[in-house]
């Protein structure tokens, strides 16, 4: 058994107490553990992606068998996603020290431990109800994290989100209870086994649990009619946390993934083509929903967190097919989307904090105008799907697995024209802030009027974590090829369910 | 039994969304600490109604005993739902001392001007 397994998950939940227990009066200290645990975490997420390239590997809690035990599994699908999720990690973690976001408010570093705690362990588990524990710790860590540094506005949207959470959280263990009534078991694998041989003519409570839980992971990756949450979330957190939580949609995009492809999936005739007729329409709505938003809004925030729908939705869209070309295709734009929302909130961020209010209105150009508007250009062109980056290789290539007949106007028109509106919005938001604000002139200061407060310049502390995040956006552009090549084989592999099963449940050896 | 059990679990569950549905922050905490008992008793349905049976095997008894999981899945359950709570009851306080006004709902102020983002 492979121990390495379970490290990513231990590791922070280690540091975080350490951290918030004795760490909490000495910022430095706290900052210094925080990177280190972090730096730690990805070399560990490295180790895993290159231990991952064979069969699925089973972690068994405590020596007890699946599945009457807690399984980690690792596979292609979660030790990519460990390190998409580690290297996300680093580059918000320093801006958001480099920032000092992180000294505005109490437990920073602790809480963003456990997230990662809960979100690491999420993409690992081959339990459902396992998964339930760690998407309720990486929720509860985001509860703090949301309202990190307080403020009116940012209190009240905190408050809506944690309701909106647990009355989805408690939708997932009712769906957990007709689950296990129904079949007995919990564990991901068992279950694949056991709903393959499952009667279509007694399925109706499975197709009940099914849809339960496509509609809980549906409200975490942010679908229509699930999505009111995101706006006044991401743009009310502060903006290293909603960079953070660019990953926490795709954990309810993974979890639709793993459990839809693996448990209710292709050739399951209990609860065949359920999740497609459900998916589809839904994401073609979220693609029109989060374009018509970054049309609308008149903040740079809710700009940002619209257009992160409208990738939520083209992700969704691609997902829905249950295709592995598709699946590729979806996996590619979620490595893209998960970098190029945080890239985007990172640099409204520095922009926002020398403006004083992210208003879309037109007041005088701030300092190092040139810069943010070329990092806002770079990050607005890889959003919205244009080339060079690999925004325009994502929507390609789910364009081009989306071609059956019968959903292919739908697609192909939701993703075109919300890749246009988004376009409009990103180029109005720019020229309001970066183009205009140039020819303002600042009113003359009386004699008499205090100096105006300059704001500190962004320091290369700042810029390099976006920059990072940009060169990582930039090599995925550039490695296209072996990286869809890589992501095939994982597809491959999630949809092999026998070779899951038999590796969880070691069955393996007697077949 | 299977009666009683299911019309309390709807019963609650009903009580539980409408008072979400309140839009008020003390009336949310008592929705979901409703839904939360509604849930817990649901899952503990969820091994089968069994009265006077141990959730364990015994070598002593006629070989009866009641799933003993959907109990280990309630009191994470219930765990969890506790400490959700006093987040959430701290949160409502926090937005409540703020703003001065516990509705959850925002009024809409995605105009320019208004709102601060930092």
């Amino acid at each position: 058994m492979n121990h390495w397994i379970i490290a990513p998950v231990v590791l922070p939940a280690l540091l975080a107490p350490v951290i918030g227990f004795v760490m909490r009066h000495d910022i430095v200290l706290a900052r210094t553990a925080s990177i280190f645990g972090t730096v730690a975490l990805f070399a560990i997420a490295i180790g895993l992606f290159v231990m991952s390239a064979g069969d699925p590997q089973a972690y068994y809690l405590g020596d007890w068998p699946a599945p009457f035990g807690i399984v980690l599994v690792l596979d292609r699908l979660s030790a990519m996603m460990v390190l998409l999720t580690s290297v996300l990690a680093l580059i918000v973690l320093l801006y958001a020290v480099a920032t000092g976001w992180d000294a505005r408010g109490r437990h920073f570093h602790a809480l963003f431990q456990f997230q990662l705690m809960g979100i690491v362990g999420a993409f690992l588990t081959g339990d459902i109800f396992n998964l339930f524990v760690f998407f309720e710790i990486l929720l509860i860590a985001s509860y703090g994290l949301m309202i990190h540094s307080g403020g009116r506005e940012r209190m009240r949207a905190g408050l809506q989100y944690v309701i909106i959470n647990l009355a989805g959280s408690t939708l997932f263990l009712f769906a957990l209870g007709v689950l296990y009534a129904t079949t007995g078991t919990l564990n991901i694998a068992d279950l694949a086994q056991k709903l393959q041989a499952y009667p279509a003519e007694d399925a109706a409570l499975v197709r009940v649990a099914a849809m339960l839980l496509m509609i809980v992971f549906a409200l975490k990756a942010a679908l229509f009619p699930l999505q009111f949450w995101l706006p006044g979330t991401y743009a009310n957190a502060p903006a290293p946390v909603a960079a953070l939580f660019a990953i926490m949609t795709k954990v309810g995009a993974y979890a639709i993934l793993r459990v839809h492809t693996v448990v209710f999936g292709p050739g399951v005739e209990a609860t065949d083509g359920l999740a497609q007729t459900w998916l589809f329409p839904a994401a073609i709505v979220t693609i029109a929903v989060g374009a018509i938003g970054v049309l609308g809004a008149r903040r740079l925030m809710p700009l940002i967190a619209f257009s992160v729908l409208g990738s939520m939705g083209t992700l969704m869209a691609a997902i829905s097919a249950f295709t592995p070309q598709a699946t590729t295709a979806a996996l590619y734009y979620l490595i893209h989307s998960t970098f190029a929302a945080a890239v985007l909130f990172l640099v409204a961020d520095m922009v926002v904090a020398r403006r004083k209010s992210d208003s879309l209105a037109v007041q005088a150009a701030t300092q190092q105008n040139g810069l943010f508007a070329a990092l806002f250009f770079a990050a607005a062109i890889a959003m919205a799907g244009m080339p060079p980056l690999s925004g325009f290789l994502g929507k390609l290539l789910v364009l081009d697995a989306l071609r059956a007949p019968e959903i292919m106007a739908w697609v192909w028109t939701a993703i075109l024209i919300g890749s246009l509106m988004t376009i409009v919005g990103f180029a109005r938001a720019g020229s309001q802030l970066f183009w205009k604000s140039v020819s303002v002139v600042p009113e003359e200061a009386g004699p008499d009027d205090p100096l105006p407060e300059v704001p500190p310049a962004a320091g290369v502390a700042e810029v390099a974590p976006v920059m990072v995040a940009i060169g990582v956006l930039a090599t995925v552009t550039v490695l296209a090829g072996p990286l869809t090549q890589y992501l095939d084989q994982t597809t491959a592999q999630l949809f092999d369910r026998d070779g899951y099963v038999s590796a969880v449940l070691g069955t393996a050896g007697e077949e | 039994m299977e009666f009683i059990v299911a019309s309390s679990v709807g019963a609650l569950t009903a009580a539980g969304i409408y008072l979400i549905l309140r839009l008020r922050a003390f009336a949310s905490i008592l929705g979901l600490a409703l839904l939360s008992y509604a849930v817990n008793v649901f899952l503990f349905a969820s091994g089968r109604l069994a009265v006077d049976m141990p959730p364990i095997l015994s070598k002593y008894g006629n070989g009866g005993y009641t799933d003993p999981l959907p109990q280990a899945l309630v009191l994470t359950a219930i765990v969890i739902s506790f400490g959700m709570t006093a987040v959430l009851v701290m949160v409502a306080l926090g937005a409540y001392l703020e703003s001065d006004d516990d509705r959850i709902d925002m009024d809409g102020d995605d105009m320019v001007g208004e709102g601060d983002a930092t």
